[in-house]
């Protein structure tokens, strides 16, 4: 039939992986992820989500870089970079999650969820557990109203949390590290 | 998005065409089944279902299908999982992976009765009732499918405009009546008209798929469910004004509609939909998505704009209008994802098939969407003319608490506070409007008897405090004041002070705000605020002037 293959995304090493590292950054990959974008109409969004998306977050040494290669000054990407709240000057806890805020969760309990997210986690909004496992953060709806309240753990969005719910997400999370730090010392 | 569901021989698990049939020669046919992959499923556990049902299919040496469909909005039944029977297409709901084996023990592969069976999907009620225009294929088909799509009328509109001359494809939508749907209702057709009518060597395209207003969902259902009818509407916009390339500007809140747009593209530009010659008509239109990142402002039209130029979400005054000098400097189209989607059945079928539904100026179907403290939550696509009453209590049944609807936000966190006194109102643009609240992107989102409206109030001016661009002071200053004020207001309650004097100043700000602000971010927060004052006096401490005396 008429329908070509699902073309496989572009492999790229997962986010966590390199934000747990701690490490600064590859200069020379984020040179490559800033070039490989800079003749797009409006690059700097497209650039900065490459950056965000392997690193975790953008690191300081991004910004000359990408002033350089879009012929503006630093100030204007900093300006860029700061005005929009999805990204991390800073880098995150090796989960982020989100709880949503907004009025159709609200209707739902949300504030009860807000409180009990900061409570489990110890920690106020924008900030990382002591562990450095989970970066909490306010989200304004994450589109599944009929579903509240919701809230998203790094990429996958979860709806009608119950705190029951939530420390079983959480427990997920944990696991999910246990493996992996497994793995690394069997590696 | 390929499946991660371990598939057994004879499964789909991904979106390819073809059937895999088992390889040990079994003869038995193959049984198909629908479970979601929309992300307001997927977040109730529709994978861990998908996976379950593969699974245990693998186990009882039975070979299924499982296409991965959109979501059908009842999103109180998700993860719903239909099973295809020679009576049609039967509804089980929701269903959890613990649940599987025992719809399987049941006979649910035939239809057969279960506690979670729900009979044919068709005659769900919440379905049933409904007017599916714009999401006429959302959930019924496999998403990226290009035959699905084409099996169910899709890119007739396009076949349609492509022998068309452009104004002629302008002037039928405008016949169409179509409004913009993304708040400002305003008629498709004349800002088409506009591009078309400035000359300019580029012209652009864009979709405002922001959907940043808490209660919608509906340009993410459509995203995700049914992306061809999305590109098929942007393509024949092009094809319209001239435009040669198109961006869909969505939120980051939505990776998962974001990578389920970009591979429909991607396929549709394999087929010859888009490209440098989009259906054999000789004019090009390219696509491209484009991700946001976080800002409510930048579902404005011109922050968006300014955004997918690479710079800081700033508002822009108006004039010049985008549809003169817009994206670069160039005259473009910007149009919400639901403007954009209905244009190709108002291309297929003709204005006047889409004009016939409606009232008074506001033609065609809105997608409603119920949220918040709703029984029945999800997606309702009716006609314009309905109430809320109906919405509520005939399709969403009423709270999900039990307890009676205090109020309802509709249109968004723009939009006003409607009380029950109002639930009978058709909604009209026209009628909203008059009654000082409005539709919006049509998200309805419900509150129970334990709403405290003036914290509501001030939520509203704190998100307005949060998401504003800055550039004006009565919005920038105004609703952090605003917040301020409403403390007060709430202190005052708590301890049974007379609040008068901050009531005053709170009308007066927003009144402020109303006059002076350069968008409606700061200039449509007053709407909540005001409502809730208006009609729930005594949550801020205020005398209730309609209330009777003997309460
Ligand atoms: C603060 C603010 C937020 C907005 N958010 C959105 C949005 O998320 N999606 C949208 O389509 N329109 C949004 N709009 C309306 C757009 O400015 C614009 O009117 C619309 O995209 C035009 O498309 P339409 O004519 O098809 O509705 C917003 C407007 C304001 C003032
Ligand atoms: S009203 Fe607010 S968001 Fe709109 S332009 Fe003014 S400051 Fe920016
Ligand atoms: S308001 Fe929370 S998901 Fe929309």
């Amino acid at each position: 039939m008429s329908t070509p293959p699902t073309p496989s995304p572009i492999p790229t090493p997962t986010p966590q992986a390199s934000a747990a590292s701690c490490t600064t950054p590859a200069g020379d990959r984020l040179q490559a992820l800033v070039d490989a974008r800079k003749a797009l109409p409006g690059a700097m969004l497209p650039i900065l989500h490459a950056i965000q998306e392997e690193f975790g977050w953008v690191p300081p040494e991004a910004v000359p870089m990408i002033a350089s290669a879009l012929n503006l000054s630093r100030a204007e990407v900093y300006g860029v970079l700061t005005f929009y709240h999805h990204f991390c000057t800073q880098p995150p806890g090796r989960h982020v999650v989100q709880v949503c805020r907004a009025e159709s969760c609200q209707a739902m309990g949300g504030e009860g969820l807000e409180a009990y997210a900061r409570a489990t986690l110890g920690v106020d909004w924008h900030e990382t557990t002591a562990d450095g496992a989970v970066t909490l953060l306010p989200v304004y709806c994450l589109g599944n109203c009929a579903c509240s309240p919701a809230v998203r753990v790094d990429d996958d969005v979860r709806g009608r949390i119950t705190p029951a719910r939530f420390d079983a997400l959480l427990a997920g999370l944990r696991e999910r590290d246990a493996e992996r730090a497994g793995q690394e010392v069997a590696a | 998005m390929s499946v991660s569901v371990p598939a057994p021989a004879g499964a789909r698990s991904t979106y390819a065409d073809e059937v895999v049939l088992p390889q040990d020669g079994g003869t038995a046919a193959v049984r198909r089944l629908y479970v979601p992959i929309d992300s307001g499923a997927l977040s109730l556990g529709a994978e861990e279902t998908a996976a379950a049902i593969a699974a245990e299919a693998a186990r009882r040496g039975i070979a299924v299908d499982i296409v991965r469909n959109g979501s059908r909005g009842l999103y109180w039944l998700e993860p719903m999982v239909e099973v295809v029977t020679s009576h049609g297409r039967i509804a089980y709901g929701p269903v959890q992976a613990e649940d599987v084996a025992a719809l399987f023990d049941a006979g649910f592969l035939d239809g057969a009765p279960h506690r979670l069976g729900h009979g044919l999907t068709e005659h769900i009620p919440f379905l049933a009732g409904q007017e599916r225009l714009t999401f006429a294929r959302v959930g019924i088909v496999d998403p990226l499918c290009l035959d699905d799509y084409r099996a169910n009328g899709g890119f007739d509109g396009l076949a349609r405009a492509a022998a068309m001359a452009p104004a002629e494809v302008v002037q039928e939508v405008t016949d169409s009546g179509l409004r913009g749907r993304g708040g400002a209702a305003f008629p498709t057709g004349i800002k088409w008209k506009t591009v078309l009518g400035t000359p300019a060597a580029q012209k652009y395209v864009c979709c405002n798929a922001d959907e940043g207003d808490s209660g919608t969902f509906s340009d993410r259902m459509l995203m995700e469910g049914d992306p061809y009818c999305l590109i098929e509407g942007m393509a024949i916009a092009g094809l319209a004004v001239g435009a040669t390339q198109g961006y869909i500007y969505v939120r980051s809140e939505y990776p998962h509609a974001f990578r389920t747009l970009e591979q429909a593209i991607d396929r549709a530009r394999a087929a010859g939909y888009l490209g440098p010659d989009v259906l054999g008509s000789g004019r090009a239109f390219e696509l491209e998505a484009r991700m946001g990142a976080g800002a409510y402002i930048c579902g404005e039209e011109t922050s968006m704009l300014e955004s997918l130029e690479g710079k800081r979400g700033v508002v822009r005054a108006k004039p010049p209008l985008p549809a003169i000098a817009g994206l670069f400097g160039q005259p473009t189209v910007i149009n919400n994802v639901m403007s954009l989607a209905s244009v190709p059945v108002i291309l297929a079928k003709g204005a006047a098939f889409y004009r016939d539904y409606g009232m008074g100026r506001s033609h065609g179907t809105l997608p409603f969407q119920l949220a918040g403290n709703i029984r029945h939550g999800g997606l309702v696509e009716k006609a314009f003319g309905i109430t809320l009453r109906e919405l509520l209590y005939d399709y969403g049944g009423g709270t999900a608490s039990g307890r009676p609807i205090r109020a309802v936000q509709v249109g968004g966190p723009l939009g006003a506070y409607v009380p029950e006194s109002q639930f009978d109102v058709p909604l009209d643009y026209e009628q909203y409007a008059a009654m000082g609240a409005m539709i919006g992107h049509g998200g309805l989102v419900v509150f129970d008897d334990r709403a405290d409206m003036a914290k509501l109030a001030r939520y509203a001016m704190e998100f307005c405090a949060e998401e504003s661009c800055g550039k004006c002071t009565p919005c920038r200053i105004g609703s952090t004041r605003g917040a301020e004020v409403l403390d007060r207001i709430l202190d005052a309650r708590a301890h049974h002070r007379p609040a008068g004097k901050e009531l005053a100043l709170l009308e007066s700000l927003c009144d402020t705000m109303l006059n002076g602000s350069l968008c409606a971010l700061g200039g449509m927060t007053p709407y909540p605020v005001l409502s809730a004052l208006k009609h729930f006096p005594r949550d801020f401490g205020a005398q209730d002037k309609s209330a009777p005396a003997a309460a």
